[in-house]
């Protein structure tokens, strides 16, 4: 990638990153949120470009009342100073304006919550327990279960291999699931707080140790989705992605069935050729 | 004084009362100015000692991959530059100024309680002395975030009750400034000085000062809990014996929602002397300023789970929390709009403390937008612990706090002092610091939108660049803050004679003293009409 081979010149850094925008520039803007892939994705990105525009446009009258005053109102124009000093009128104004603003943003942003709240009539329930750090995928009712852990290679990671296209976002065992399908997820965690996050799906979810959260998604799209622990979970916080791999119902039946003719995962200690496992051990630098 | 006799003394010699000399003179101090200095100089190393570990965290985010600093390292230093800017820096910075300024805005001696005063800074050193050693205790300093949550900060080695014993005696540093303040205005305001005369400064502070007495205890209560579930057994935080995590991110940000308020409302007081003075126009909508920021502190305590819409909450919670929060936004509209109102139809010159003070009014600004956004609860989700937060609350505390003490530092230090600081190096000192923000926190916003989640030492690709660029924008803004160093150090030394008035279009009872003022600032109440 020609990115990473310029940043590893490092020197002149703002430069090389204006250049190297052209070259990142595909997938996913790196400006902007992401729409995602589930209906809700694209609710949250309406909402959050609704809320963005209504800032900018007041912003752009706020600061620009303010400039022309800046400009026209300096001593060096000559300006005498008016002496008003209030107003109840406008002070109420300036009041219940906003407030009409901040109903007109409420209201769509509860039908979302709404929506995004009911995980009724499932098809498929998927319980995630987060590790220090790995996750662990359980499809409960069909009696599959695996770990996914950071596959990126240590020398990736200190500089002794160039970095792969997705440095940090790939796992050995992704999570596979069923498109067209509404999938429930159950959280929980084994040791610290964690937080599942998926940017394609519209939403991130903590997994917290003795308790059980839950959410939900559609995928409508098949493919490669990638994501990452969100909550500062310890010394591998950076190196727990998440990758999920969705893929039509029939491939989703054989994948499973698949599954199904292996053996019990082994526990999360046993996994110890896991880059993120090494990583949390003492490492030289 | 080392005199047998210092009632004596001040008879006869009532000009001349000054300080002892040397190192008791900064130990013994019960003078309001003494111990205001002492806060502001003590504030300004803990910026560069906060400042230098925020620079070890841009560099080895400078590029992709792991290249300076351990993993667990990189957690100390960014659990660490959050305990000391929120509790060294921005914290003490705002008592110094309360300090230095309300006996002289509200016509009193000195503060209300003198001795307490000396003692709520001296415990500062110690209790920052220990929290940074444990940076050198085997296995390290804290490195769980500053929000502390359990369980992951009971992995903490032995810095653990280190850390918390550190914190418990920042709070009562706090509680006790808080006193001390709520203590003076209500107290010792000149006659003729009722409440709604008060200047902007003492008002805001009052506020503060009843926010921190309500949520440091609080804090104080969290961190104590923390430490018996790890050393006594008990439960509060581990599920496994019948408590809950979350419920610490519920009293944490009980607190934690106030102390946001407590680190910006003196920076509101600030803003409303600064503008006025250079618009050469009163302040626009005085008491609409006062019942907004009152209105403020109110929300503060009912807003706080919009730090944890992800944690699990019923909707029916999660509406509330969202809707308070969506609340703030009117009061502090109406601020900003008042901040504008002021400058409409003045007469305005750009001196150093007004560039930073038109800065902040634009960007915390957008700090407030950037806020707004963050109410949203199903945006939030996205959001929430990303890029975008750390842009969002860097532009309300950087560009926000930290911009209005700049501001107060040039706006006052003149009458502090006697000496007028280098206007053109100020004007530098501006240009490079409102340039480097920017560049350093700016593109924050877009890493945190295309999902790079906040505390990470390593990134993915596609965050290369805007992590370069912020921080080359952290080397800018960091390095300049010497400048800011050198200026002041310049103007205490000496300088032109600032006069009593200093800037033409000041108004209040301080611009009324000598300038530097006496030891004892109103040794006789001046009267206000």
């Amino acid at each position: 990638m020609t990115s990473s081979r310029i940043l590893r010149g490092g020197g002149i850094a703002l430069i090389s990153a204006l250049s190297a925008w052209s070259a990142s520039a595909h997938a996913d803007s790196i400006w902007n949120m992401t729409r995602g892939v589930t209906d809700i994705s694209r609710n949250v990105y309406d909402l959050h470009m609704l809320i963005l525009w209504i800032c900018v446009f007041i912003g752009i009258g706020v600061f620009g009342v303010m400039f022309w005053s800046i400009y026209h109102h300096r001593k060096s124009r000559g300006a005498e100073p008016a002496q008003f000093h209030e107003s109840t009128a406008v002070e109420v104004a300036w009041t219940v304006v906003p407030m009409v603003i901040l109903i007109s943003m409420a209201v769509p942003a509860t039908q979302v919550l709404i929506r995004m709240a009911d995980a009724s009539e499932a098809e498929l329930t998927i319980k995630v327990t987060g590790y220090q750090w790995l996750w662990q995928y359980e499809y409960l009712d069909e009696d599959v279960s695996f770990f996914s852990a950071l596959s990126t290679p240590h020398d990736q990671i200190y500089g002794d291999a160039p970095k792969g296209e997705h440095y940090l976002l790939e796992v050995d065992n992704p999570l596979v699931v069923p498109v067209g399908t509404k999938i429930r997820f159950v959280f929980t965690s084994a040791d610290v707080i964690h937080s599942w996050w998926v940017p394609a799906l519209g939403w991130k979810q903590d997994t917290i140790p003795g308790f059980i959260n839950e959410n939900w998604t559609l995928i409508e799209k098949p493919g490669t989705y990638r994501g990452q622990c969100a909550e500062l979970c310890g010394r591998g916080h950076a190196f727990m992605p998440i990758v999920v791999e969705a893929v039509s119902p029939a491939e989703f039946q054989e994948w499973l069935a698949r599954m199904k003719g292996q053996d019990a995962p082994e526990a999360p200690t046993a996994q110890t050729d896991s880059p993120a496992l090494t990583l949390a051990g003492d490492q030289p630098l | 004084m080392s005199t047998a006799s210092p009632a004596l003394d001040h008879d006869h010699d009532h000009e001349h009362h000054g300080p002892a000399r040397g190192l008791k003179r900064w130990l013994l101090t019960t003078n309001h100015k003494d111990i205001g200095t002492l806060y502001l100089l003590f504030s300004l190393a803990m910026f560069f000692v906060g400042g230098a570990m925020a620079l070890v965290i841009r560099a080895e985010l400078f590029q992709p991959g792991m290249q300076i600093v351990d993993p667990h390292f990189f957690n100390q230093m960014t659990t660490m530059h959050a305990l000391i800017m929120v509790f060294g820096a921005v914290m003490p910075a705002f008592v110094g100024l309360a300090n230095w300024l309300i006996p002289m805005m509200i016509g009193a001696p000195d503060m209300a309680l003198p001795r307490m005063n000396n003692w709520s800074f001296w415990i500062l050193p110690f209790a920052f002395t220990l929290l940074l050693s444990t940076l050198f205790i085997p296995g390290g300093g804290p490195a769980g975030g500053w929000t502390l949550y359990p369980p992951l900060v009971l992995q903490t080695g032995q810095a653990f009750p280190f850390v918390i014993l550190a914190i418990h005696m920042m709070g009562v540093s706090s509680i006790m400034g808080a006193i001390n303040v709520i203590a003076t205005i209500l107290n010792m305001r000149a006659p003729g000085m009722t409440l709604m005369k008060m200047p902007l400064f003492v008002w805001t502070w009052l506020i503060t000062a009843f926010l921190l007495i309500a949520v440091m205890p609080v804090l104080a209560g969290a961190v104590t809990m923390l430490l018996t579930d790890k050393y006594f057994g008990t439960s509060f935080f581990n599920a496994a014996g019948g408590g809950d995590p979350v419920l610490f991110q519920h009293i944490f940000w009980f607190f934690g929602h106030p102390e946001v308020y407590i680190m910006i409302l003196p920076a509101f007081g600030i803003i409303s002397h600064i503008i006025p003075t250079f618009a050469r126009k009163p302040l626009f909508g005085y008491a609409s300023m006062v019942y907004a920021t009152a209105s403020i502190a109110f929300l503060s305590f009912i807003v706080w789970a919009h730090h944890m819409f992800t944690v699990g909450m019923p909707l029916a919670g999660i509406l509330f929390f969202m809707y308070a929060t969506m609340l703030i936004a009117v009061p502090t509209g109406v601020k900003v709009f008042n901040w504008v109102a002021t400058m409409w139809r003045g007469s305005m010159t750009f001196e150093t403390p007004m560039l930073f003070a038109i800065a902040f009014v634009i960007l915390f600004t957008i700090g407030g937008f950037s806020g707004l956004m963050l109410s949203i609860a199903p945006a939030d989700f996205q959001y929430h612990d990303t890029y975008f937060v750390v842009a969002h609350f860097h532009y309300v505390l950087v560009p926000g706090s930290v911009f209005s003490l700049m501001a107060a530092a040039y706006y006052w230090l003149p009458k502090w002092t006697g000496h007028m600081y280098n206007e053109t190096l100020g004007k530098v000192h501006f240009w490079l610091s409102v340039i480097g923000v920017n560049i350093l926190f700016f593109p924050q916003h877009f890493l945190g939108l295309a999902g790079m989640p906040r505390r990470i030492p390593d990134y993915a690709l596609q965050f290369t660049q805007f992590n370069m660029i912020s921080t080359v924008g952290a080397f800018i803004f960091g390095l300049s803050q010497l400048l800011f160093l050198y200026i002041v150090i310049q103007t205490i030394r000496g300088g032109a004679k600032a006069t009593d008035q200093v800037w033409d279009g000041a108004k209040g009872l301080e611009w009324t003293l000598s300038s530097p003022p006496p030891y004892h600032t109103f040794t006789t109440a001046p009267e206000v009409k």
